[in-house]
């Protein structure tokens, strides 16, 4: 019997529509994955079993009763716990909100519903997204499929792992500097960052509201442009989603044709810092791409080498503001003891519930908004931020789409980087640049790197709003790799 | 400390003014959510996740609420932003759901305007000209109530209720430049500033702008120099001053305070001061010596404000005509002096007169009962002349029972309190309570029937030709009809049924 963990989600979509299968049996398959081996990576914080398998049961009877079906009914989804779902607890990997049951949906939340999708709960993340290895996560790590004592990326590092270790065919993260793509990368999985805009960030915790951007995670190209579908498109509860309509990634994704494409090499994202097995593995891409009919081009963004500064400055500046909220007083942990007025409630609660990364990131944002600094840092770091999207623009002008490894490095060891934050920060040194940008952004397996057998990933970036030409050429090049390698990357994992 | 007199301050100190005004629009939803903005519901029913601030929602702003604000500051001769954003003005509150206001800060969508205000002097009147600095939108807070400790403040209080409906209200500050020169005036520059712009933002009919329900709040920054000097003293910032009335006596009593402060050789301390209409006087709040630290910054969340130019012209070519012109206006169509003109614009009864006229009343007599008895019993209630609950219609119908000799006077001030006590409409008042002037003749000639068969004695003179006598006959007929008859009509009956002639 087929094991249902293992399809693509256009194939679990296709054997539902054609009834070879349920709707039920997929989820429950899923569910009993979960609870089989979830207790070694620790992806879900909350698996909702009890709404999944009615979804399911909902999907099979509008199936039996010959009603149209979304492209991804009945297909199973992790959701990040940054998403709010109704009456689902939501904690954004934070204690400050443990117990914490949301009055409404989020957006991405009620289209994945009424697409028919069913939500299996919700998945861990480094606390309020701020981390790149969901080790920042107040419920615990997240371990990497691929080798249980690495990370899987992050901050969504949750739904990288539920992707790849088989308990859901798809899952949504979010990436505010690479949250979705540098997990992907490490653990051999397609992550998307849409362009800004692109999906509704309404019920989405909010870490920085100027970079933040909600998109899918997948084992292939075609699952996830279909998933960025169904999330996408104009939202009148968001004023900064943007209102022309989601572009034909669909299409792109199944086009696999590059001829005529120019395709820029990023000069400044490569050299020192970048493991040798990365670099050699984009350089196979590079060669696969022009036997693909793409014609390679190098292009150089100066700026970049700014990115991380501004980013880091404009990164916490939203965060210390949107995470004031957390004050005890509405919802969430409060901490009050004895006679204690407001203030020392507000800030007993915040000294408990948040983590030190959090904490570390509200203190340098408050600095550097405070009057006095806010030219110096905020408002420096804005105009980084324009000379940034200048040099994309310049780039964009030579190529259809950028290209470069999207991590320097493969996944390290839980606690390794731990104690250095700045170590920590350099993994995101090629994704940052596209948020500071708002362009779109894609990860898709490579390789793995011979040195330490774990994945690496390539970044496709696209101009804004032209989110098709990175689907176009990620769904060319996974073509031409599966071909290559004669079975999906992801069979190479170990079985768990 | 040495207590000044207001005169003896002004001998030594000059004022200068800044006021600050938070205008609550009466758009049907709230600034940046579809919530209701009704005043009076259930504490926390007018709420959702955006206006609650719960994690995860955002804001998209009213379209309505910068159309109204753009209107406030194109009827307050400013300019128009082309591009101006929202900024956050961060600081822990709980009566804030995000611990940040969405308002602000130096990219304003009005700046630069005018309002010219008619100020009442020994001879007249003077218009001042009051600068405007800027005309900026924010989201109001939620109400806090602080139940326990004296102040009725959040130190010392047991607990604290917090009602989010009013939370994400659109409201619009208006800020004017600083106020130099009106020396002993300045109490009265205040209070007919405030007047002259509520009666602006009601003329637009952008809120209701009523001080009692707090849609329009006056904040009054005030500083005294001496005489002369070109620095300016350290000021204090007078809050929540809640009716046109208390504006002068806040700036009043802060002349006063400070003139004594600084006569005693001590400085003022630079400190938001909370004003006590009990006594008029106003008391210490928070030091505001050290520089406030909101971190301000663009709002991520919400995009540009960019009106159309051509938009913006359509909106100030379709501004109703502004109250200045429209004082002038009405001055000369009913005739009056400017002295009768400044006691109707500082009764705040101006529109109501106007109403009362266009509803048939003579101008003579809709003054007549604005400034007078309604004026009288709004004092009696502690309330502004348009919040009693009678409306310009009645008061026309009012005076055109009087002129059909229906109600004479007496009985047309029964029939207004009547009124305003939610008794009815004056025509049902006067039908349900039997307060007509009795003119039927049947009901007249019994009562006087009565009377002549109790007092032969005087029917007797009056028959012998002593007409003085009937005096008795009349004084006995109006107190059986509870003075609701007409004397000179009495008497002419009671002369027919005796057959004598005067
Ligand atoms: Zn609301």
């Amino acid at each position: 019997m087929t094991d249902l963990t293992k399809l693509t989600a256009v194939e679990i979509a296709t054997g539902i529509k054609s009834g070879d299968f349920s709707a039920v049996a997929v989820t429950k398959a899923h569910l009993d994955r979960i609870s089989r081996i979830d207790s070694k990576i620790n992806a879900f914080l909350h698996v909702d079993t009890e709404g999944a398998l009615s979804q399911a049961k909902l999907v099979d009877e509008k199936r039996d009763a010959g009603k149209a079906l979304g492209d991804l009914a009945g297909v199973p989804v992790a959701v990040k716990d940054i998403f709010t779902q109704k009456g689902v607890p939501t904690t954004a990997g934070s204690k400050i909100l443990e117990g914490w049951i949301p009055p409404y949906d989020s957006t991405v939340v009620s289209r994945m519903k009424q697409a028919d999708m069913v939500l299996l709960g919700k998945v861990n993340m480094d606390e309020f997204a701020m981390g790149s290895s969901t080790e920042n996560s107040g419920y615990g790590p997240t371990r990497n499929p691929w080798d249980l004592d690495r990370i899987p990326g992050g901050s969504s590092g949750g739904s990288s792992a539920a992707v790849a270790g088989f308990m859901s065919s798809l899952a949504v993260g979010t990436d505010t500097g690479g949250s979705i793509r540098q997990p992907a990368a490490v653990t051999g999985t397609v992550g998307v960052k849409p362009t800004y805009g692109g999906v509704s960030r309404y019920g989405m915790i909010a870490l920085a509201s100027s970079l933040d951007q909600a998109g899918p995670f997948a084992r292939t190209v075609l699952d996830a442009a279909l998933l960025h579908k169904v999330m996408g498109g104009h939202d009148h509860h968001d004023s900064t989603s943007i209102s022309a309509p989601v572009p034909p990634i669909v299409e792109a994704a199944k086009s696999l044709d590059l001829k005529g494409m120019k395709i820029g090499v990023v000069k400044e994202l490569s050299g020192e810092g970048y493991q040798a097995g990365v670099l050699s593995l984009f350089q196979d891409s590079v060669a696969i791409l022009k036997d693909l009919g793409a014609q390679i081009v190098e292009v150089s963004c100066p700026s970049f080498e700014y990115a991380l500064a501004a980013y880091y400055l404009i990164q916490p500046s939203e965060c210390s503001s949107n995470l004031a909220r957390f004050d005890g007083m509405r919802y969430g942990m409060r901490v009050a003891e004895g006679n204690a007025g407001v203030e020392e409630v507000m800030s007993a609660t915040r000294a408990a519930g948040f983590g030190a990364e959090v904490k570390r990131r509200i203190m340098i944002g408050t600095y550097a908004l405070s009057s006095g600094y806010y030219d110096a840092y905020y408002g420096s770091a804005q105009k980084v931020r324009t000379l940034i999207a200048q040099d994309y623009a310049k780039a964009f002008q030579k190529a259809d789409v950028l290209i470069s490894p999207t991590s320097p490095v493969t996944a390290f060891k839980i606690g390794e980087k731990t104690n250095d934050p700045m170590a920590m920060y350099l993994n995101d040194i090629c994704t940052i640049p596209v948020n500071l940008a708002g362009i779109g952004g894609m990860s898709l397996p490579i390789g793995l790197d011979p040195a330490d057998s774990l994945p690496v990933g390539l970044q496709v970036m696209s101009p804004v709003m032209q989110d098709d030409r990175m689907y176009r050429v990620g769904g060319a090049l996974e073509a031409a790799l599966l071909n290559h390698w004669g079975a999906p990357l992801l069979d190479r994992a170990q079985q768990l | 400390m040495t207590n000044l007199s207001f005169d003896d301050a002004l001998t030594r100190f000059e004022p200068t003014l800044g006021l600050e005004v938070h205008v609550e629009l009466n758009t049907a939803t709230k600034v940046f959510c579809a919530c209701p903005t009704s005043f009076g519901s259930e504490p926390n029913t007018n709420v959702c996740p955006v206006c609650l601030g719960l994690p995860g929602s955002l804001p998209t702003l009213n379209e309505k609420a910068v159309e109204s604000i753009i209107r406030i500051g194109l009827a307050l001769n400013c300019q128009i932003a082309p591009w101006s954003r929202m900024a956050r003005k961060n600081y822990f509150y709980p009566d804030m759901p995000k611990d940040f206001q969405i308002s602000q800060y130096d990219e304003p969508i009005c700046f630069d305007g005018y309002l010219d205000v008619l100020v009442p002097d020994q001879d007249g009147s003077t218009t001042v000209r009051i600068g405007i600095e800027r005309v900026h939108l924010e989201e109001d807070t939620g109400k806090l109530t602080h139940a326990g400790g004296s102040t009725g403040r959040i130190h010392g209080a047991d607990y604290s209720l917090v009602d989010y409906n009013r939370a994400g209200i659109p409201l619009v500050e208006i800020v004017t430049k600083v106020i130099d020169g009106t020396k002993h005036a300045a109490p009265l520059v205040a209070k007919a500033y405030v007047s002259a712009l509520r009666d602006l933002v009601r003329n637009l009919g952008v809120s209701d702008v009523r001080m009692e329900e707090g849609s329009l709040r006056c904040d009054a920054n005030l500083s005294l120099k001496p005489i002369g000097s070109e620095t300016l003293g350290t000021r204090t910032e007078t809050k929540n001053v809640n009716s046109l009335r208390s504006v002068e006596r806040a700036v009043r009593s802060e002349m006063v305070r400070q003139a004594a402060v600084l006569d005693s050789g001590q400085k003022v301390r630079q400190e938001t001061r909370h004003f006590q209409e009990s006594d008029g006087s106003t008391s210490p709040g928070r030091s505001k010596e050290q520089a406030e630290e909101y971190r301000y910054f663009p709002e991520p969340d919400l995009l540009p404000i960019a009106p159309d130019a051509a938009w913006v012209a359509k909106l100030k070519s379709e501004l109703p005509e502004a109250p200045a012109a429209k004082r002038e206006r009405l001055q000369a169509a009913w005739g009056i002096s400017d002295f009768e003109m400044i006691s109707v614009i500082n009764s705040g009864g101006i529109d109501l007169v106007e109403k009362t006229i266009a509803a048939g009343c003579d101008q003579a007599a809709a003054r007549k009962w604005w400034m007078g008895e309604l004026s009288r019993i709004a004092n009696e209630l502690d309330q502004e002349l348009e919040s009693l609950s009678i409306s310009p219609k009645q008061v026309a119908e009012v005076e055109s029972l009087i002129q059909s000799g229906t109600l004479n006077d007496k009985l047309a001030r029964v029939v207004i309190a009547a009124v305003i006590n939610g008794e009815g409409s004056p025509a049902e008042i006067v039908a349900n309570q039997n307060l007509a002037v009795v003119s039927d003749d049947t009901a007249l000639l019994a009562a006087i029937d009565v009377a002549i068969t109790q007092s032969p004695d005087v029917v007797a003179k009056i028959k012998e030709g002593k007409l003085q006598a009937a005096g008795a006959v009349i004084g006995a007929v109006m107190k059986a009809t509870k003075g609701q008859a007409d004397a000179a009509k009495v008497r002419q009956l009671l002369f027919e049924r005796l057959g004598v002639s005067e």
